[in-house]
């Protein structure tokens, strides 16, 4: 077991360091320096003064050098421009040379700039983050348990009318993506023209204040799209369940079919759902982004439209660790998790 | 000229039996679901003349009468489209108008299914869809939006107005707006389904959308899976390093939030560096690869047939994939105009390459999975025994075996590229912004979503459709493929 989460923590470790380095690559391809030179320095700077912006910051230096600074495991440059000023990865404003520490990146909890938002990337990765935080928290809360309950509900009698009703309410659900059930709620529940103008179409007021009226719709936006795939994978592994022999010896020995579900089945068909939960995280990302973008909450997937419309390299990198972050610990999660739950493993 | 309603002259008959069915309906299947809690299943006897009884008395009632409120609710909506089909244009209203625009597509409809039932014995797979009420619902809803997308664009019939041209005062209008130069009765008179933003015809960019979706969706799908075929069956058949490697690399694209992914390979400026061409050469090189080895495995012991057909199909596909990968004004320019077959716009390739990319992993792990299974079996034992090469043993005796599961994943995987699709769409990646595809629609439908809704619902509503549509298919595929 030890070994075997060593491992996964090895190969996880190793495919942050891909991933990071795939943004970090597309994120200083030439095109996109040249923008920031441009937003940063002066519009209608012409080309050899782009290249002198360039390398008076040491962008045009190779790639894995700029990486490895970015990260924190080379030391940070120092460079006499040609303007004469000395400028540093690690210099700011008010910090000699001489005081300055040698690395500054990641490692070290230096998460750069954010042009956009003009603050410390890892400052607003914070704040933003505790905005998405809330969002997630309530998706997570009201979707899981009621995709469970559906998905018990349906697997419990194979093939009866409640299971037919409920296996092609979650078809549709996952047959809706966010930016489609996001638009029919506002349009029903929100609307000033049509709607029963129960619920506000936007969410920024949440964000300090949240409440029933300004949070329902962005989180059953997001809840619903997931809630279908679990259900059905909660199903799945609940027929599954149903038709195996020891239910079966259950209801030889005439214990009563709820006992049989509640006490014999829950237990065993919960072990899949598990996995497939853990694995909807990175789905929910991409849900929150939608979201975030359609009901206007400014939490963590509106920073990263933000970051990557409008050129902001440093936040779109600090977003990008986060993000990869977060997939690969819950995958960690999923896979640890499922080793401990399911007792043929854990025992063996 | 007068403003059309939305069910005309035939609403008044038919609005309120609409009502009550559907009310009734509601009722009964709530009615239906508490009784199944409390009451047990009934089990169908065989009577001596060879019928099934059935329950009678109340619950019997409860249990049949969604049924019989279901065929009715169908009746009228039937009424009302045909009824729109038959009466002149504008005495039904917006639904029959439409259901007038649509004619060509409902005669198709009624054609194939009129073929595909009569001979659906002959036609295998196919066939067998047409057993399962939830696979016709769902190839229904699919071949709608498929005939639609073909007339309307290579026909040129359903749409009412260009989807670009603007016609003044119609800005965000509501749906059945006369438009002001209009004369008579007749197509093109009002806008069906309202105006848009820029006041052009909701109903027109949402048919000429379909185009977009049907276009590139199947063809990006059908290129992921060439991608994860073409190594998923070596990597489950040999394992080994391959295999670590390889699903190395597919659980690092895996792990990469798609909409990230999208942010950093479809902009202009990565579009400028020419990294979606080079992808586009490699994932697009995989079809040629598979055809290769395919027709090498299997021709391999007839040197001189084998030369033939691998010389002529291995040329023409070579020829169209040099021809897909050059495009004049990028890096991959070296293919003389002369023989250039056709260009892509680079917008489109963009779009593609990515949802290509996105796609292919998951299809990979799918058939590494199918093969690991399969590779067990004994008639791959047999084959080996034959002295068949590796090649011939996946590519003609594993994957073969491997069609039902991946028939009908291919199937939700078109429904989850056309959401992918929807997605770009929405945060205006890739696609020129006056483009009618559903997602462009709905980002710029939702900016005024809460005044006006009826520009940004038709397009919404069409891609769930599609997608539901799919993934019925998809579970009608799956029901009628394991029943043998």
């Amino acid at each position: 077991m030890g070994l075997f989460v060593l491992r996964r923590v090895g190969v996880m470790i190793l495919t942050a360091l891909c991933l990071t380095f795939v943004v970090f690559y597309l994120t200083n391809l030439d095109p996109n320096l040249e923008k920031l030179a441009k937003t940063q320095g002066n519009a209608r700077m012409s080309d050899e003064q782009v290249q002198t912006w360039l390398s008076n910051r040491g962008y045009d230096r190779p790639d894995y050098i700029k990486y490895g600074e970015w990260l924190g495991v080379l030391p940070g440059y120092v460079i006499e421009g040609a303007d004469g000023d000395i400028r540093g990865r690690c210099l700011r404003a008010g910090v000699t040379a001489e005081d300055a520490p040698r690395f500054c990146g990641i490692l070290q909890g230096d998460w750069g700039f954010s042009t956009v938002f003009k603050e410390d990337v890892s400052k607003i990765v914070m704040i933003r983050l505790s905005q998405t935080a809330k969002l997630m928290g309530m998706v997570m809360l009201v979707m899981v348990p009621s995709a469970l309950i559906i998905g018990v509900l349906a697997g419990m009698r194979e093939g009866s009318r409640l299971d037919r009703t409920l296996s092609t309410a979650s078809i549709v659900t996952t047959a809706t993506p966010e930016y489609v059930s996001g638009v029919l709620f506002i349009t029903i529940f929100a609307s000033s023209a049509v709607g029963l103008k129960w619920f506000n179409g936007s969410a920024t007021s949440a964000m300090e204040n949240m409440t029933f009226v300004n949070f329902t719709l962005p989180v059953m936006t997001v809840a619903l799209y997931g809630m279908g795939y679990i259900a059905r994978m909660t199903r799945a592994s609940m027929t599954e369940v149903m038709t195996a022999q020891y239910i079966r010896t259950a209801r030889l020995k005439g214990v009563s079919f709820r006992n049989i579900v509640i006490k014999h089945a829950l237990r065993n068909a919960l072990i899949a759902p598990f996995t497939v939960i853990m694995l909807q995280f990175p789905w929910l990302l991409n849900g929150v982004v939608i979201v975030e973008t359609l009901f206007n909450f400014k939490g963590f997937g509106w920073t990263l439209v933000q970051a990557a419309g409008n050129n902001d390299i440093e936040m779109l990198l600090g977003v990008s660790v986060v993000s990869v972050f977060v997939v690969l610990t819950t995958q960690l999660i999923s896979d640890i998790g499922y080793v401990f739950l399911n007792p043929r493993i854990r025992i063996s | 000229m007068d403003n059309l309603t939305w069910t005309g002259s035939l609403g008044t008959l038919l609005n309120p039996a609409l009502l009550l069915a559907a009310g009734l309906f509601a009722i009964a299947i709530v009615l239906q679901i508490l009784t199944s809690l409390v009451v047990e299943p009934y089990r169908a006897q065989t009577l001596p003349d060879g019928r099934l009884s059935r329950r009678g008395g109340a619950i019997g009632l409860i249990e049949r009468a969604p049924q019989y409120l279901l065929w009715a609710l169908i009746l009228i909506v039937l009424g009302y489209l045909v009824g729109g089909m038959i009466a002149p244009y504008g005495k039904a209203g917006i639904i029959g108008a439409i259901s007038k625009q649509l004619t060509p597509v409902w005669l198709a409809l009624l054609a194939t299914y009129v073929v595909s039932i009569r001979y659906k014995r002959r036609l295998g797979l196919y066939g067998k869809l047409f057993d399962s009420t939830v696979g016709m619902i769902g190839f229904g809803i699919v071949m709608f939006w498929v005939y639609t997308a073909f007339f309307s664009s290579v026909g040129g019939m359903i749409a009412t107005h260009d989807p670009l041209s603007q016609v003044s005062g119609l800005k965000n209008k509501l749906p059945g707006t006369a438009v002001p130069n209009a004369t008579d009765f007749a197509m093109g008179a009002h806008y069906l389904l309202g105006g848009d933003n820029l006041a052009r015809d909701v109903f027109s960019r949402m048919v000429l959308g379909s185009w977009e979706v049907v276009k590139i969706a199947p063809l990006a799908t059908m290129f992921a899976f060439m991608v994860g075929i073409t190594l998923g069956v070596p990597a489950g058949y040999y394992g080994g390093k391959l295999d670590t490697v390889l699903s190395f690399l597919a659980n690092l694209i895996l792990a990469f939030p798609v909409i990230l992914l999208f942010y950093l390979l479809v902009t202009p400026e990565i579009v400028m560096t020419g990294i979606p061409s080079y992808m586009a050469a490699v994932l697009f090189v995989f079809p040629v690869l598979f055809a290769l080895v395919l027709l090498n495995a299997r021709f391999r012991t007839d040197p001189t047939k084998r030369n033939l057909i691998v010389g002529v199909v291995i040329g023409a596909m070579a020829w169209a994939y040099l021809s897909l990968i050059s495009q004049p004004g990028t890096v991959m320019a070296f293919l003389p105009a002369a023989l250039d077959l056709y260009n892509i716009p680079p917008g489109i390739l963009v779009v593609f390459v990515s949802v290509v990319f996105v796609n292919s992993p998951t299809v990979f792990r799918i058939v590494r999975g199918l093969t690991l299974d399969l590779s067990t079996r004994d008639y791959v034992a047999a084959a080996q025994t034959r002295g068949e090469g590796p090649w011939y043993i996946m590519l003609w005796e594993i994957l073969p075996n491997a069609r039902g599961p991946l028939i009908v994943d291919f199937c939700l995987r078109i429904g989850y590229t056309t959401i992918l699709l929807g997605t770009l769409g929405f945060f205006g990646l890739g696609l020129p912004p006056e483009s009618p595809d559903w997602g462009s629609t709905i980002n710029e439908g939702r900016k005024l979503l809460s005044i006006y809704p009826h520009p940004a619902l038709p397009p919404a509503l069409a891609l769930l459709s599609l997608v539901l549509g799919l993934n019925l298919l998809a579970d009608g595929l799956r029901e009628e493929s394991l029943r043998d």
